[in-house]
């Protein structure tokens, strides 16, 4: 059970989050310059790290805000929390 | 036999003020409190409690605590019964009745001890080896095989008991009450810490409880008791005796599954929770969990009598038992010798203590001598003879390299045989938080390295056997777990404690055989040491195969004495060394947790909640039959008298396509959309465009995934310029409201949006039926209802049976219809007046079945039973619904891909049944050709199937191949073994030109 806190309510239980994957992942676009290939990477390819990891996370049974964890796959020590948005730490950039 | 004919008259633990009844197998006996099932049935000289796993043979007492594989019992009866329970851990209490499990007829008799006398067909792998073939064979043999082995036998019935669950918050958490455990918490606690210790025992203690020894110059015991008192004083540490620590998970979040009534009788639980979880989060963890002894492997090691030597001691200590009357002692390091000189004391003849050491530890053996015990450096016992209790144990001298015998045998009759094969660490939980071990060659045996978590282990749970050294410790890591969470110096002083001889083992993993017994590593699942050896003959050398392939610790105890054993001899065996082999990963829960504990208080009406609309109570009154939606309870059908399912549902749809019908719709969901970009959000997340919806009118949208499937569906309505009221499906209101929500922060977070979910604080009636504008115009005098002042998909405010109300024109029904949507605090008002006023048409309340035929006969799908995440809207026939000129949407690159427009695409039709009253089997699969030999090709399915009243004939609705150009062809339909035949059709049966519902 993962304490990850919540850049806006604090330290909270695991239970209390949906992981929503990968972060940082860019919607292709407009959709007619999108190839397959691109459109196929964009839906279904992400990484799977062993070590440190940039996902999403929603607080959805708490302020309902999404956020972005930088997490150690390894350790599942929690590195890093920032808002939607804002760029990974400098250090944790994969 | 005489009562508690191995009892000593003083000494012990236990109150001999009391005496409790209790019976194992049927047969009577007393103990006392204090005592455990196990330390009760040997105060009265019984020994054999059970038949082994695969061989069935006697087993006995092993040990006195956790790790005990053998005493598993059936505790209690009827509903309450619990199988599995170990002997040495459940509590006496007037009136327990304890049975064996897996034996019959009994435990003294045993049928299946015929597959002893058949013991060199049952090799490791046996069943992998005997059963694969032929493959269809195999559910035979699974009947005999799982009647054959399994333990004890679960409860039939529901289980009456209550249990509890709780979350807790700490500074430090101690896991064990032993020395170095009780140390840990007194220097944490004093700091001023919150504390939380835990111990699996009645009484807190550990090895204090059977150990003699000084602490702070006084005997041990006594400081046991001041220290348990200190920690009672203080109000920010709480103990928790008979409470194990069984998991440790990520983030220091820690099980405790604490038994509060289990030791008591039935009769005194009453109200009381019987046992309970907590899960806490502790700031730093002390792991104190001691270490569990190892039996050695040896010919007929699992005789009962057969015991650990820590067990034989504690029995005698703690309980004041004698577990025989003339012992054998055999160990391969010293701790055992303080086993030999207890148990003389408590009146067992000791007859030899054989040390596999060939150089003795001088000063004990002299003690040993003194009290005249014969000690036998250099031997081993070889094999222990006897049948339902060991009768005399074999002792030869050991070569030097501990493989080969010398010398002569001596055979010396005994009663008891107590066995030191040197000490594990109780590294579980160290193991579960994700902590690196190493092997340590000093104590042969595996200790804590690197850690993972903010915990830190003490005492002989790293290792550290010698009393004063786990006291000093413990009290170290007490205080700077305080010192971590802001408490207190991070300095402590210990207690002071006499210094014992460093432990020094010799490993002999296999003891040499003398002849061609069973030498026992796994002694619960019945693996031998030659099991192991053959497994690695065949190739299973790595421990996690081994572990598989001859169930060697995969019992109830999880290998606990075992487990060390078997990978060493696996490395023997390998000519691996111990630590390149490592160790299987442990598991939580350290010992067996009854799923009761684990459910707690989320059983029965707790275990999901019911979510009712407003007019439930008068669904409820009418008898309605309720089917659960998600959460929701929604009406079903309102049978009359005796009607069934299908005559309730016939005269329901009758009633709308006649006359008026009505329908609790409050469970639909609702979010209320507002802000200056509110048709910005609509047009991303429908196919349709949005811009141009005029206030006052509605518009129905489909809502696809970014791969361009389907995914939810419903009615939104302009409420103004920058206002919306969205409706979803019943079951995707919270998956649809969290989907706008994350399309608006994490990719449109500049958009100024806000959504706000409003399904419960609207009830809604939807009336249907070529009488429902007459009602309307009855009850609500200032709304318009014509068809042009008030068309189809728009909607009005105004009041309804003077109540105020937000009236829709939409139809899930195909008749003219109204949703009269008005606060959830006047639904039931609403319903009644609604009822009373729709009496002179007959009105019908119609529920959820009834619904499905009537959208059915009309084509409409429903998200979720015409589609399953693989069809598009194209699929559907809905492509006009897709905006063609719109620049994005969510699902409109997928939509784009290839293999959404192939024409074979499985697409939406209609079937009638070439026999009009047969209804086909909803999930039924159209073949390509009814004769085809399997694997026959299937080419679509049936999702939903009904008979129509209205058309006075079953219909169908399926997705077929290429379905949309097969119009008129007629296929076969497969169910359950039948097929039958069904013509194709448009999806539509009913109203095609919708002049009904928007008449």
């Amino acid at each position: 059970m993962l304490l990850i806190a919540c850049p806006f309510c604090g330290p909270r239980d695991e239970t209390e989050f949906r992981c929503g994957g990968e972060s940082h992942i860019a919607r292709p676009g407009p959709a007619e310059t999108v190839s397959d290939e691109r459109w196929g990477d964009y839906l279904f390819n992400r990484a799977n790290p062993k070590g440190v990891h940039l996902e999403r996370w929603l607080h959805g049974h708490g302020c309902g805000q999404w956020f972005n964890v930088a997490r150690d796959t390894v350790s599942h020590r929690v590195l890093a929390v920032y808002r939607m948005g804002d760029p990974p730490p400098k250090d944790l950039t994969p | 036999m005489t009562a508690q004919s191995h009892r000593n008259p003083t000494g012990g633990r236990i109150d001999r003020a009391r005496t409790l009844g209790f019976t194992f197998n049927g047969r009577y006996y007393e103990g006392h409190p204090g005592d455990t099932l196990a330390s009760a049935l040997l105060a009265n000289g019984v020994h054999l409690v059970g038949r082994s796993f695969k061989y069935h043979r006697p087993r006995g007492i092993v040990g006195s605590g956790a790790e005990e594989p053998n005493a598993l019992v059936q505790l209690g009866q009827g509903a309450l019964t619990e199988p599995n329970v170990r002997a040495t851990q459940a509590e006496l209490h007037d009136g327990l009745a304890a049975a064996s499990v897996n034996c019959w007829p009994g435990v003294r008799w045993d049928i299946g001890a015929i597959n002893g006398l058949l013991g060199g067909l049952f090799p490791a792998g046996f069943y992998y080896k005997t059963f694969m073939w032929p493959a269809r064979a195999w559910r035979a043999y699974e009947w005999f095989i799982r009647r054959a082995a399994g333990l004890g036998l679960a409860p039939r019935e529901p289980d009456p008991e209550r249990y509890d669950g709780t979350h807790a918050h700490c500074d430090v958490l101690v896991a064990g009450g032993g020395p170095a455990g009780l140390a840990a918490a007194l220097a944490a606690g004093r700091a001023g810490g919150r504390v939380i210790l835990a111990d699996e025992q009645a009484e807190i203690g550990g090895s204090l409880l059977a150990g003699g020894g000084t602490i702070d110059g006084r005997p041990a015991r006594a400081w046991l008791d001041d220290a348990t008192a200190e920690l009672a004083g203080m109000a920010e540490v709480r103990v928790l005796p008979r409470a194990t620590v069984f998991g440790y998970y990520d983030h220091n979040y820690l099980g405790i599954a604490e038994r509060l009534a289990d030791h008591l009788p039935p009769a005194e639980r009453a109200g009381r929770a019987r046992q309970r979880v907590w899960k806490v989060r502790a700031g730093r963890v002390v792991l104190a969990t001691g270490a569990i002894e190892r039996p050695l492997v040896f010919d007929g090691n699992d005789r009962p009598g057969v015991m650990l030597a820590t067990a034989a001691q504690a029995y005698a200590n703690r309980w004041a038992v004698r577990v025989g009357d003339r012992a054998v002692v055999v160990t391969n390091n010293d701790s055992a010798y303080q086993t030999a000189l207890d148990l003389s004391e408590s009146g067992v003849a000791v007859a030899l203590l054989a040390d596999l050491r060939a150089e003795v530890p001088a000063a004990l053996a002299q003690r040993l001598s003194r009290a005249g015990i014969e000690v036998a450096a250099g031997s081993a016992v070889v094999d222990a003879a006897g049948g339902t209790r060991v009768t005399s144990a074999e002792i030869r001298r050991l070569g030097a390299d501990g493989t080969t015998l010398e010398g002569p045998a001596r055979h010396v009759p005994c009663d008891v045989i107590a066995v030191s094969g040197g000490w594990s660490p109780a590294v579980h939980l160290f193991s579960q938080s994700g902590g690196r071990l190493r092997w340590d060659e000093a104590i042969a045996g595996f200790v804590p390295d690197i850690s993972r978590q903010a915990e830190v282990s003490v005492g002989a749970a790293r290792g550290t056997f010698d009393l004063a050294a786990a006291l000093a410790e413990g009290a170290r890591a007490g205080a700077a777990a305080a010192h971590a969470a802001g408490f207190g110096d991070g300095t402590a002083t210990a207690p002071a404690a006499n210094a014992r001889e460093v432990i020094a083992p010799r490993p002999v993993w296999r003891v040499p055989s003398a002849g061609r017994g069973k030498a026992f590593v796994d002694i619960q699942n019945d693996v031998t040491a030659a099991d192991i050896a053959l497994a690695a003959r065949e190739g299973y050398s790595a421990v996690e195969h081994l572990k598989r392939y001859t169930t060697t610790g995969m019992g109830t105890d999880q290998g606990k004495t075992s487990n060390v054993n078997a990978l060493a001899i696996l490395a023997h065996a390998t000519g691996t060394a111990i630590p390149a082999v490592g160790t299987t990963t442990f598991r939580p829960p350290y010992t067996p947790v009854t799923f009761g504990a684990l459910a707690g208080r989320t059983v029965g009406p707790l275990f999901d909640p019911a979510r009712l609309t407003a007019m439930h109570p008068w669904h409820v009154q009418a008898g309605t039959r309720f089917e659960d939606v998600g959460q929701w309870k929604r009406p079903w059908y309102y049978p009359r008298g005796s009607e069934t399912l299908h005559q309730a549902v016939a005269r329901e749809c009758r009633a709308v396509r006649t006359s008026l019908g009505i329908m609790d719709a409050s469970t639909l969901g609702k979010i209320d959309i507002q802000g200056p970009d509110a048709a910005k959000l609509l047009d991303l997340v429908y196919t349709n465009a949005w811009g141009g919806l005029e206030v006052g009118r509605c518009r129905y949208g489909l809502m696809l995934k970014e791969d361009g499937m389907v995914f939810d569906d419903g009615v939104t309505a302009r409420l103004g310029p920058q206002h919306f009221h969205m409706t979803t499906t019943t079951g995707g209101a919270a998956r649809v409201m969290a989907w706008l929500e994350e399309w608006l922060q994490t990719e449109r977070p500049h958009w100024r949006v806000y959504l706000t979910s409003v399904t419960t604080q609207w009830a809604v009636a939807a009336i249907a039926g070529p009488n429902a504008r007459r009602l309307m115009a009855e009850l609500c005098p200032n709304i318009a209802l014509d068809a042009i002042d008030f068309p189809f998909m728009a909607w009005r405010d105004g009041t309804v049976a003077g109540i105020a109300a937000r009236v829709f024109r939409v139809s899930f029904s195909g008749e003219s219809a109204f949703e009269i949507n008005v606060p959830s605090s006047q639904g039931m008002a609403l319903w009644q007046a609604l009822m009373t006023a729709g009496a002179k048409y007959d009105i019908t309340p119609y529920g959820t079945e009834a619904m499905h035929v009537l959208r059915a006969e009309k084509g409409f799908v429903i998200v979720g039973q015409e589609t399953d995440g693989t069809v598009t809207p194209g699929d559907l026939g809905m492509d006009w619904i897709v905006g063609k000129k719109k620049p994005d949407f969510v699902g409109r690159r997928g939509l784009a891909r290839a293999d959404c427009k192939r024409p074979d695409r499985k697409q939406l039709v209609g079937l009638l049944p070439q026999d009009p009253k047969e209804v086909l089997v909803e999930g039924a699969q159209i073949m390509a050709d009814a004769a085809a030999p399997p694997p026959v090709p299937m080419e679509g399915h049936v999702t939903s199937s009904y008979w129509s009243a209205t058309l006075s004939r079953s219909f169908a609705l399926a997705l077929l191949k290429g379905g949309r150009a097969r119009h008129g062809q007629t296929v076969p339909v497969h169910a359950y073994g039948k097929t039958s035949w069904a013509q194709v059709t448009e999806p539509i049966f009913y109203d095609k030109e919708g002049e009904k519902l928007r008449g």
